[in-house]
């Protein structure tokens, strides 16, 4: 896996700058993530009618900031501390620049605020800015301009952090040229590749569109155009959170349960199948949309079905993994072996739940996916409820359990309390039992998603089994486990990092595959090639889409206005900037 | 490379498991013809919608034997027609729904069943439903529209065929009246 781990001291004393960039990372990630936890639980209570302390009007506010804090800045951050963890130990050298590393979290945390602020903006109505649009921000509503140049500078700010890891590689594949990809670092430039490549169609979206727009320079927009630009990004970010979890799951995971990695290739396969199928499968978010042909959704569909593959070949290699680690551990019998499993360490219990449960979410998953089913469950709160099993759970209590190992090693300090740790994981997977399940249900009785009241004038909401009102306690009563744990986190992570400095924080050693990379084809590596791949499905399952509603849908700009001057040299100047940062990225690839 | 022999086989029934998927949405669409939004509802402008000779003046159309045409115009915090006045069917006909966004994107959903589109300025959604028994369905918002996204609802109300006939007939009557 690695050249060399845990051999030659801890991580924060070997790489003292690359652990400072790390807490850096983690420290903006918590803070999100405390915020956005909180504004996650005055929503459950909110919209449960359990206890009202803002006016539905401002639900709306606190609802963006729910999922821009949590879905975009705590997971986006988190999983660039560990990338740069993941690159500096597998490759065994420090990152080429620190002071380029600063860079790009300067970027990030300018970006992240600017957007933040606009948010944060729309509870003071005197103000005259605010950015009441949700996480997925359709045009025609509009924001603050500063909420979408803030996420401009977010995305840029990713985009170099994407670059130090590339120049990490660069260099080490000049001192190393027969050798394999190291594992973790072949996972974060995969990863990155397939970033690359999604984010265009958010960045294309904001710099050409909706700046231009929110700053007045053009008149309108083509709404179904921006929403299109912005499914071409959003379900491949989905990947870009999971991704970090796979990471954590596939190198991480297997050690803490007492054994190794069962295969090196297949983990390399199912991220090669990730970089070539996350982003051609955007439509799958737009089913019930008009101005796009079925033929097209049809094609994602089919698309999103094979994306399950890499999933369930992960499903098996973990398991086996941590099987595997269970009979090292003395386990034995057909499922006897789970109670040999570390379950009293935080860090196992956490992603071994957080696996657990994103199984149910790939199957809830399933039936979104599932073209004309789709039609029963799309935009109720049963969408909210797979979520909150994918990126709320397999993503965010990975990350959290995660930080129970890769804290310490970037502290230098020992975990503060295991036992807090442990019944923090716990109450994260009993309280996202309780909610996800019941929005799941409510979604089946028609409840809407993304509503401030729960209930209407006209209707009542009906469900074949257990009462509405059961739903909603359930929901609220989740709603503030989830919440709890996370304090229950950040009181542990604060007292960790306060704590005594320890030569031996935590066991950081990290074993061989069982099977390792040498039996594989070496194709496998070719990045380039696969990058090529990945590019040609895109333009296979986009352009037609993209045409027919630039053309059908009255242009490039909604009402068929011509295009202004400014906004045209602007357009060349990004394209211009983009395609020399995309050769560049290719000669290093290559 | 080698792959362990379970592994194939997980393999092998991971893969019959999506071609299955892949199977039974593509008999659904083409065997039991579920009828999908997609383009056939064709554009329309949404500055001028008002002079729209259909979503100017929004609501059903007889287009045959118990065969109707509904036009619905979506606006912040509106449904037009199902918010002031209910959306009137008869029972037992064929309606097909023609559904456009006049501000922002909506989202139009009977609740309780697989009636559910999205409502995009510029765009038309067009799909046919089948009403059976008389009664009442509510109708409401599902996508994020604004600060009053949570008020914009509506009703459909299905008529016996000959109370909704002589509201039809009136109808008709006061729309020439005023023309």
């Amino acid at each position: 896996m690695a050249t060399a781990s845990g051999g030659g001291g801890e991580f924060v004393d070997k790489f003292p700058d690359e652990a400072a960039i790390i807490k850096a990372s983690f420290l903006i990630a918590f803070v999100s993530l405390g915020i956005g936890a909180f504004f996650g639980l005055v929503q459950a209570l909110h919209r449960t009618n359990v206890l009202r302390v803002i006016d539905s009007a401002d639900y709306y506010t606190m609802l963006t900031g729910h999922g821009v804090l949590l879905a975009i800045v705590f997971t986006i951050f988190f999983l660039c501390g560990v990338f740069h963890w993941a690159v500096a130990r597998s490759l065994d050298r420090p990152a080429e620049s620190a002071l380029f590393s600063w860079a790009w979290v300067g970027l990030m945390t300018t970006g992240a605020v600017l957007a933040t602020i606009a948010i944060l903006g729309g509870f003071v109505p005197n103000l005259g800015m605010s950015a009441d649009v949700l996480f997925t921000f359709y045009a025609p509503l509009q924001a603050h301009p500063i909420f979408y140049i803030g996420l401009a500078m977010f995305i840029v700010g990713t985009w170099l952090s994407g670059a130090d890891w590339f120049l990490s590689y660069r260099a080490w594949r000049k001192d190393h040229p027969d050798e394999r990809i190291p594992l973790q670092t072949f996972m974060v430039l995969t990863t990155m590749i397939m970033w690359y490549i999604s984010t265009l169609g958010v960045a294309v979206s904001v710099v050409f569109f909706l700046i231009p727009w929110s700053l007045g320079l053009i008149e309108s927009v083509n709404p179904l155009l921006t929403r299109t630009l912005f499914w071409y990004f959003g379900h491949p970010i989905v990947y870009f959170w999971l991704m970090p979890a796979y990471l954590l799951w596939y190198t991480v995971l297997p050690k803490l349960a007492g054994g190794r990695l069962f295969s090196d290739p297949l983990a390399r396969v199912v991220f090669l199948l990730f970089l070539l199928l996350s982003t051609p499968v955007g439509i799958h978010h737009q089913y019930l949309d008009p101005g796009i042909a079925e033929g097209f959704k049809f094609i994602a569909m089919t698309n999103t079905m094979f994306l399950l593959l890499p999933s369930l070949l992960t499903a098996f290699t973990v398991v086996a993994s941590v099987e595997h680690g269970a009979r090292q551990r003395g386990g034995e019998g057909y499922l006897r072996w789970l109670g040999a499993l570390p379950w009293r360490d935080p860090a196992f219990t956490g992603m071994a739940l957080a696996g657990a449960m994103f199984a149910a979410g790939g199957f809830s998953g399933m039936i979104n996916a599932g073209m004309n089913i789709n039609y029963l469950i799309h935009n109720t709160l049963w969408v909210p409820g797979h979520f909150h099993l994918t990126v709320g759970t397999a993503v965010a209590l990975t990350m959290m359990a995660g930080s129970y190992w890769l804290v310490p090693q970037v502290t230098g300090t020992k975990l503060y309390s295991r036992p807090i740790g442990l019944l923090q994981v716990i109450m994260w997977f009993v309280g996202m039992v309780f909610m996800s399940n019941a929005m799941h249900r409510a979604g089946l009785a028609g409840i809407p998603r993304r509503t401030a009241e729960p209930q209407y004038q006209n209707f009542e909401f009906l469900t074949p089994i257990g009462s509405i009102f059961e739903l909603r306690v359930q929901i609220a009563l989740g709603g503030t486990l989830l919440f709890l744990s996370v304090v229950l986190f950040l009181f542990n992570i604060l007292l960790t990092s306060l704590g005594e400095e320890s030569d031996r924080p935590v066991d950081s050693y990290l074993p061989e595959p069982l099977s390792g990379p040498e039996g594989s084809p070496r194709i496998l590596d070719n990045l380039a090639m696969w990058t090529g791949i990945a590019a040609v499905l895109v333009v296979l399952a986009y352009t037609l889409p993209l045409a027919g509603i630039i053309q059908n849908g009255g242009g490039l700009f909604g009402g068929g206005l011509p295009v202004p001057a400014t906004v045209s040299a602007g357009f060349d100047l990004v394209m211009t900037t983009v395609t020399s940062a995309f050769n560049t990225l290719w000669g290093v690839v290559a | 490379m080698e792959i362990h022999a379970y592994e194939k086989l997980w393999l092998a029934l991971a893969l019959v498991l999506i071609v299955g998927f892949i199977g039974t949405i593509t008999y659904g669409a083409a065997g039991a013809g579920i009828d999908m939004i997609d383009d056939k509802g064709g554009t329309v402008d949404p500055a001028t919608l008002d002079q729209h000779p259909k979503f100017g003046d929004p609501g059903i159309e007889r287009n045959g034997e118990n065969s109707y045409d509904v036009y619905v115009v979506a606006r912040q915090f509106v449904f037009e027609p199902g918010t002031t006045e209910p959306l009137r069917v008869p029972a037992g006909s064929t309606v097909t729904f023609h559904v456009t966004a006049a501000d922002v994107i909506h989202g139009f959903e009977v609740v309780g069943t697989n009636a559910n589109t999205m409502a995009i300025p510029g765009q038309v959604a067009e799909f046919t439903v089948e009403f059976g028994e008389p009664g009442e369905y509510g109708m409401l918002c599902n996508e994020y529209c604004g600060s009053g996204h949570h008020v914009m609802e509506g009703k459909i109300v299905v008529m016996e065929q000959e109370e909704f006939d002589s509201w039809y007939d009136q109808q008709q009557a006061q729309g020439e009246a005023e023309n």
